[in-house]
């Protein structure tokens, strides 16, 4: 009956060794991610991750939600990155609904989504970097964090959880001037970058910390189900941005950096890489901003704008049903995987005919990527562990949901 | 002098060199702060009076508040007793450095260091290495997983570097022939050419500066070094379950041992106290300990600039740069500086 041990126990195999707690309360567990270590000196022999420290239970509760009060709960599962969750599950129930989002909004979930990409790469670069000792980048990165933080205040009037995409487009125009501001933000950001990297890539201490530590073969990181870039990393190519288009990724030129050694370092460039992808992915969203509006022209989904609402009587009739008694989508079921900053984000939805989803179950990255930390660490050092753990970049709230 | 006045001079300078190390300590935590604090891209302590010149003592006043908390099954005596051997034996090593030359107050002509002692540098070594009981014993005695994993670390680190730090004096100890640090102040004085100082460093021990340097970081378990307390590994290391003064303890132990580590580079490789000396009297005796002070500032300051620099080593990459590495290029330092010595 494993499900009813809440607490797992691992007990050492043989006198030598010593069973480590590491977590769910350390500072290196990112959250609260419980390790159990069995180790001879400092060496691993075993290792037994145990989640469910920050299980919430938001599958379940988007069941008794409208449709569109799913939204704000997805936010919640991986906090780094509220819009990529946000894109996901608005893409899902869009495709039940068989809704045409406009391709303004197309452009601007696609700008946002880089973006999110770039915070989440950033508190990512930052904690792992802190994690192996370099303090100074983990300041350096929030410095810019901080930034795109304002850049999705001002869109959405929250900082993380954000909640900005609405089932059949957003939930508002940017406010006036946002564009200029992210331009100003996409254009000193490169330089950022070299900072980074002129800390980390060629110091021999990081790449002693990195280089051939933690590795992962391809056939591994594909048998363990990995994604994004702890995949990438390990040489085999899989982008959905590129590979399964959604919400108008085929319109934008961009590379996806892979890498073939497999170690802690490999998945340190790639993701670095990706910062700079993002980078020119934003730039170009910039570019070409379709004109028109943001909302899909479907008003038994869509809520209707404020200034029609107070003087049309539909626009009235169509507020008052959607908020109290939301929209039915079709009967059906549909999985949608988006690319996000950890990996393959599926949101899979079930529809009864009726106004709340009957099931949606998330296939988050970080759930499936943590399974590859054991092949990671047998046999290393518990700095190693350490190494490993922010290689993966995960994130406990979209492990445990 | 008396027996009763040399009493009496001691007493009085015990009690400055105290205060002084202390102060010291006290302020170079703000000094990291404030320094790390500007590397970082934030300002560091700014509340507690202007530009935080208060902060280490309300740090010292919620220390001292703070419950004291000792793990049910820790050995007492012991998890007692490591805070103090850490603390005194850090405290201990000021004894017998030199801060300047002789001064005069009154009819009393005494030196700026409390014992001058032929086998200072002895003294210091052996003092230092005590130490490491403190550490081995607070990481043993709490009982605590992460603890002993950090005492363990911090011993052999300790240990290891202390060999490469040791063999690293040698090269100087050749040159001066005298185990005093007065003595060795002594023979730096002077310069070539008018303006090139001697200083040890520059006649030809700067590969054992560099080992010095490498080996006091380990010594004082400084990034890249920290090893020992490293918090992302092991939470705080060997001191994990001290709380209160207990651990305000370890922390002073560990800053006076950096003091102590920058006023031996000072004294060994730089020059100790030498520098234009002008002006009225008292100023003429006060002048070289200003001197001194700066290079001890400019070692500490090397110290927080690498701190917010660089990231930490893992346990085994330290060892082998410690034996692999350092402990080879000392003793070929050692070699080459015999040679030269017996040629010339």
């Amino acid at each position: 009956m494993v499900h009813m041990t809440p607490t797992p126990v691992l007990d050492p195999s043989d006198d030598k060794t010593m069973v480590l707690n590491m977590g769910p309360q350390h500072p290196s567990t990112h959250g609260v991610l419980r390790l159990l270590l069995e180790i001879d000196g400092e060496t691993i022999v075993r290792i037994m991750p145990d989640i469910g420290y920050l299980h919430t239970g938001i599958e379940k509760t988007c069941e008794a939600k409208f449709y569109q009060q799913v939204v704000p709960l997805t936010d919640r599962i991986d906090y780094l990155c509220p819009m990529t969750n946000n894109l996901a599950y608005c893409l899902a129930v869009e495709k039940l609904l068989g809704l045409e989002i406009p391709p303004k909004a197309q452009w601007i979930r696609v700008m946002l989504n880089e973006l999110t990409r770039i915070n989440s790469h950033l508190v990512w670069l930052g904690t792992h970097a802190m994690d192996i000792g370099a303090m100074t980048v983990f300041l350096y990165c929030f410095r810019e964090r901080e930034d795109v933080l304002r850049l999705f205040e001002a869109v959405s009037g929250q900082r993380m959880m954000t909640s900005y995409f609405r089932i059949g487009g957003l939930a508002l125009e940017p406010p006036l001037g946002f564009f200029d501001r992210v331009k100003n933000f996409n254009d000193r950001f490169p330089p950022n970058i070299d900072e980074y990297e002129s800390l980390l890539t060629s110091n021999p201490i990081w790449t002693g910390r990195t280089k051939g530590i933690a590795c992962l073969s391809g056939e591994d990181a594909i048998a363990l189900c990995a994604t994004g870039p702890t995949l990438r990393a390990s040489g085999v190519d899989v982008d959905l941005r590129r590979d399964k288009p959604y919400s108008g990724y085929e319109k934008f030129q961009f590379n996806v950096p892979v890498s073939h050694d497999g170690d802690v370092f490999a998945r340190y460039v790639v993701r670095v890489q990706e910062l700079r992808e993002s980078q020119k992915i934003v730039k170009q969203a910039l570019e070409g901003i379709p004109e028109g509006s943001v909302k899909a022209d479907a008003p038994h989904v869509v809520l209707p704008d404020r200034e029609k609402m107070k003087t049309q009587m539909e626009a009235l009739i169509y507020h008052f049903k959607i908020v109290t008694e939301g929209f039915t989508v079709p009967e059906g079921e549909v999985y949608m995987p988006i690319e996000s900053p950890r990996g393959e984000m599926g949101y899979y939805v079930v529809s009864d005919g009726t106004a709340k989803p009957y099931r949606v179950h998330m296939r988050s990255p970080s759930f499936a990527n943590l399974q590859a930390l054991r092949k990671m660490c047998e046999g290393r050092l518990i700095a190693d562990v350490v190494a490993a753990i922010g290689s993966i970049d995960i994130v406990l709230g979209d492990c445990d949901r | 002098m008396g027996i009763g006045t040399y009493i009496l001079v001691s007493l009085v300078k015990i009690a400055i060199a105290l205060a002084i190390l202390l102060t010291a300590v006290a302020y170079t935590t703000l000094l990291e702060r404030k320094v790390v604090g500007h590397i970082q891209n934030r300002w560091g302590p700014s509340r507690v009076g202007p530009f935080g010149i208060w902060q280490p003592l309300a740090d010292g006043l919620k220390f001292i508040f703070k419950e004291d908390i000792t793990p049910p099954f820790a050995n007492k005596p012991l998890y007692m007793l490591a805070p103090i051997i850490a603390l005194t034996t850090a405290l201990t090593s000021i004894a017998v450095i030199p801060i300047g030359p002789w001064i005069r107050v009154g009819s009393i002509n005494t030196p700026l260091q409390i014992a001058d002692v032929n086998i200072g540098l002895l003294i210091i070594l052996g003092v230092t290495s005590v130490g490491v009981y403190g550490v081995a014993l607070a990481g043993w005695s709490s009982n605590s997983k992460y603890s002993m994993l950090g005492g363990l670390r911090a011993s052999a680190q300790m240990v290891s570097y202390e060999i490469a730090l040791g063999l690293s004096l040698i090269g100087v100890l050749i040159y001066t022939g005298s185990f005093s640090l007065r003595d060795i102040v002594d023979s730096q004085a002077g310069t070539w050419l008018g303006f090139i100082p001697k200083w040890n460093l520059f006649r030809g021990q700067f590969v054992a500066f560099f080992i010095y340097i490498m080996a006091a970081y380990a010594e004082t378990n400084r990034i890249p070094f920290d090893l020992p307390e490293a918090e992302t590994e092991l939470v705080a290391g060997y001191h994990t379950e001290y709380s209160s003064m207990k651990f305000a303890m370890f922390f002073m132990a560990e800053y006076a041992n950096m003091v102590t580590v920058a006023c031996l580079a000072s004294i060994l490789f730089l020059g100790g106290w030498s520098g234009p000396v002008f002006g009225p009297p008292i100023v003429q005796s006060l002048l070289p300990v200003f001197w001194f002070a700066l290079r001890v500032f400019a070692f500490m300051f090397i110290y927080i600039w690498v701190r917010g620099t660089l990231p930490r080593f893992r346990y085994d990459q330290l060892m082998a740069f410690g034996w692999k590495f350092l402990l080879p290029l000392a003793i070929a330092n050692i070699v080459v500086t015999s040679l030269v010595v017996a040629l010339k």
